[in-house]
């Protein structure tokens, strides 16, 4: 595990994506497969459950260094990270483990540290550190706690194995949508060259995501060459029958089989075979309007939802688009085919399977004055689609554009957090949120209000156990949770270190649907700035 | 506290048997000072006593025209009815312990001071004492630090890596102390020429001066106004960081030396692409040392939060206290 540990604190030091890229591309050409697999398993943000509890750490540490638990404490409070703690406080071990393959840690032996009693598996860490060099002690610590956050994002991984294996991203991106199985076959299976029956039947589609449209909608030419849809506000998914079977997978690639039995059960009854891109809506059927996002939530958590919330929270899937059909990928034809062949597809077929319907216009000035109706039909906005495009891979701009009705909205990553006031003092209540620039996430807006007296304890719990820094009575948090925050507007802005200053931001919700991969682009915002 | 040897006082440490000041912040009469720094060495003051070799940058720092007697390493000199001596610190080029024996008790205000070979200075001579006054700047068993040899590969690996990309390497390091030790640690290992912000000039030239030997250095001003430095080793203190001054390496890749950066929080934070762990003050297993040394019956803990040091020590039996001495920011010293 020590290449391991040096790619980890090669990815820590560097800000550059170029050198991280290099780094990973690096190690993968360099380890063994079935390490590398745990490699990719590990970057894309997969843990082990927790191993050992951080009061066994203690026992350990002060067991191995002598030292009494307040002088560990204080270390600590200072340290603000106890598996880095413990690399600096332990005396420094021979390294006899440190050729321990990944592989060999992540499937046997701590796994068998789960299984010991409390007293055994104080005495195997102990052992193990005995046996590490510092930077392995703290890998091995924070796969243990399974704390362990690499800070690059899905793509970027990606882009690294593309690179290593010689094989196009998007083919990559695509075979790696879903869970990661971290094993050697699986590894081999992702990088070897395109066959034309490439049978991906178990994977969704890799999502292609519009830019806000930040010109005068004039500046995108004939209206007549657009589609315009209703920008819904729910859970963007994939439904896909192959073979007569149903999935559901969701932007974040989580499966959502068994969640919404009504929307899997119109895919059944589907005349045939195919993969719809749409959203997963909480439906209103008398009013025919979407029901808060907060009615979806309820529906989200549950695995196997009773008759009574079927009832009282029903849901819909709002067709999009058509990815394929029969086994035919579509992505490549235009638009408009792909729509028609949607529309005759789940025509009829079930109420809880829709036809995101177009919005029609003669004119960009027509479409202006439907777009204000946003708000009341429950709706963010209109998306903008050319008829002539192709499904893409990824926020590619130019042929798909979000036109939100203010205020702006934006997903950003809680990073700091710090007490409020009043009635909320002594509660994390101050948040700070970033975005992605390139692979590291930069502070664009604090806010404060916006969640409800549950959130904001539940926040604030998770808080203070994810600090990983404290500057005074500022806590920086581990980079884990999205939330979706409107503001009036955006500014280019010299005094913040993002370079973007945005006006009255506040908390919509808590995107507990959403990873950190799917927050923001600073670009985005820049660009919205100086447009 | 009344003991004839040691009072904490406004204007820093006094000796009333000797009746003189050991490092203090405002002008004195009779002053001994440990070392160059600026928290340290304060102008001023009637008349100093100094080791012998640092004479030249207590020079820089307290001005020509001050009375500054210098003393050799272990020579003793009188001051009042207290037997005063200088030993080695190891801190920075002529940082000294103060000795002071009198009415058959010795105490040692060991100043700052650290237990790693630095090719720049004399090497901490433990001197066994009554009373021992130790700092606490690195106050925390997470402190120890690396080899230095192990910090140069990386400054090294650096510095190659800037090389290859064609970026400048900006390494900021405190201008007194670090800077030379670093440059004096490369000469081994290359020849290759350091360029040098302007405030490091000065200083540099005193420890050449004083037969230290470095690789060789540039100013950056000397350089034409277009230079990319390219592929080049930039030294600068901490202040420079920001400053207009930064605006020709606007590419560089900046680096920092100091004992924080041991923390990886603190290397996130600060802001700097790559931290180098190299420090003039001693490790936890160094202060633990020094304490042990001493062989004192009393320890009295200084500069920066000691509450855990002075703890520890006590959880080990020493009869270890708090002496509370005023010190300015440490913006030349601190790390
Ligand atoms: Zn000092
Ligand atoms: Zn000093």
């Amino acid at each position: 595990m020590h290449r391991f540990a040096a790619l980890y604190a090669e990815l820590d030091r560097t800000a550059s994506t170029l050198a991280k890229r290099e780094a990973i591309a690096g190690y993968l050409r360099d380890a063994p497969a079935g390490d590398a697999a745990w490699a990719v398993y590990v970057l894309g943000g997969g843990k082990l459950r927790r191993l050992a509890t951080s009061t066994e750490l203690r026992q350990a540490l002060a067991a191995s260094t002598g030292y009494a638990d307040w002088l560990i404490d204080e270390s600590y409070e200072q340290v603000g990270d106890l598996a880095e703690t413990i690399a600096l406080m332990l005396p420094e071990g021979d390294g006899s483990l440190a050729d321990e393959p990944l592989q060999t840690w992540m499937e046997q032996k701590l796994p068998a540290l789960a299984k010991l009693e409390s007293a055994d598996r104080i005495a195997q860490l102990q052992a193990w550190w005995r046996a590490l060099r510092p930077a392995q002690v703290f890998l091995l610590n924070k796969l243990i706690t399974g704390s362990l956050r690499v800070g690059v994002s899905h793509r970027l991984v990606v882009q690294a194995i593309a690179q290593w294996s010689g094989q196009p991203t998007d083919l990559i991106s695509h075979r790696m949508s879903g869970p990661w199985k971290p094993a050697a076959d699986a590894l081999i299976a992702l990088t070897h060259a395109a066959g034309d029956d490439e049978h991906l039947a178990d994977r969704p589609y890799p999502f292609f995501l519009a830019s806000p449209l930040e010109h005068e909608v004039e500046t995108l030419g004939d209206v007549a060459e657009w589609m315009a849809e209703w920008k819904w506000d729910g859970i963007r998914a994939q439904l896909m029958r192959r073979d007569g079977h149903v999935g559901l997978w969701s932007r974040g690639e989580e499966r959502l089989d068994g969640r919404f039995p009504e929307i899997e059960g119109a895919a059944a009854a589907l005349k045939s075979d195919g993969v719809i891109d749409g959203e997963i809506l909480a439906w209103d059927a008398q009013e025919k309007l979407p029901r808060p996002f907060t009615a979806l939530q309820k529906r989200i958590g549950k695995l196997k939802p009773g008759a009574k919330l079927l009832a009282s929270a029903p849901v819909c899937f709002m067709a999009y688009d058509l990815l394929e059909h029969n086994g035919s990928d579509l992505r490549e034809q235009p638009l408009r085919e792909r729509r028609d062949m949607l529309a005759a597809l789940i025509d009829g077929v079930d109420p809880a399977l829709m036809l995101s319907p177009p919005v029609v216009a003669d004119s960009w000035a027509t479409l202006t004055v439907e777009r204000q109706k946003s708000r009341q039909r429950q709706t963010e906005g209109l998306m903008l689609k050319r008829l002539d495009s192709p499904y893409r891979v990824g926020r590619k701009r130019g042929d798909w554009w979000k036109w939100k009705v203010d205020p702006y909205t934006l997903d950003a990553v809680l990073l700091y957090a710090q007490p409020g006031h009043g009635r909320r003092s002594g509660l994390f209540t101050d948040y700070t949120f970033g975005v992605w620039d390139g692979d590291t996430l930069v502070p664009v807006a604090k806010a404060y209000s916006g969640l409800d007296d549950k959130e904001i304890g539940q926040l604030d719990r998770w808080i203070r156990a994810h600090t990983t820094d404290r500057f005074g009575p500022v806590r920086a948090v581990e980079a884990t949770h999205v939330f979706e925050l409107a503001f009036e507007a955006v500014q280019l802005s010299t005094r913040h270190k993002s370079g973007v200053a945005t006006r009255f931001p506040r908390i919509l919700r808590w995107r507990t649907d959403k990873g950190i991969a799917d927050a923001d682009k600073l670009d985005d915002l820049r660009r919205l700035a100086s447009g | 506290m009344s003991d004839p040897l040691l009072q904490p006082r406004p204007e820093g440490l006094y000796c009333p048997a000797g009746e003189f000041f050991i490092d203090p912040m405002l002008p004195v009469a009779r002053a001994v000072v440990t070392h160059a720094h600026g928290d340290h060495a304060r102008s001023g003051s009637g008349r100093y006593q100094v080791a012998a070799a640092g004479i030249g940058l207590m020079r820089e720092r307290l001005g020509q025209d001050a009375l500054i007697d210098a003393h050799d390493y272990g020579e003793t000199f009188r001051m009042g009815e207290v037997e005063v001596s200088l030993h080695p610190a190891g801190h920075v080029l002529g940082s000294a312990q103060v000795r002071m024996a009198y009415d058959g008790r010795v105490v040692v205000v060991s100043g700052d001071y650290k237990r790693d070979p630095d090719p720049t200075c004399v090497p901490f001579e433990p001197v066994p004492c009554d009373v021992f006054v130790t700092e606490s700047t690195f106050g925390l068993p997470v402190y120890r630090w690396p080899p230095m040899a192990q910090v140069i590969d990386e400054l090294l690996a650096w510095w190659d890596d800037c090389a290859q990309k064609q970026i400048p390497g900006v390494l900021f390091c405190y201008a007194l102390g670090k800077a030379q030790r670093i440059l004096a640690e490369l000469a081994p290992r290359t020849e290759r020429t350091v360029h040098l912000h302007g405030a490091m000039l000065r200083l540099v030239e005193s420890y050449r001066e004083a037969g230290v030997r470095m690789v060789p250095t540039e100013p950056v001003s000397d350089s034409a106004r277009g230079r990319d430095f390219a592929g080049e080793l930039i030294l600068a203190p901490p202040s420079a960081a920001g400053s207009p001054w930064m605006k020709r390496f606007s590419k560089a890749s900046t680096g920092f030396a100091s004992g924080w950066m041991q923390i990886r929080g603190n290397r996130r934070r600060r802001g700097y692409d790559r931290g180098f762990v190299v420090s003039d003050h001693a490790d936890w297993p160094g202060l633990i040392r020094s304490v042990e040394d001493s062989r004192a019956s009393r320890i009295y803990v200084t500069h920066g939060d000691g509450d855990t040091l002075i703890r520890h020590l006590r959880d080990l039996g020493h009869d270890a206290q708090s002496l509370r001495v005023l010190r300015s920011t440490d913006n030349e010293s601190g790390g």
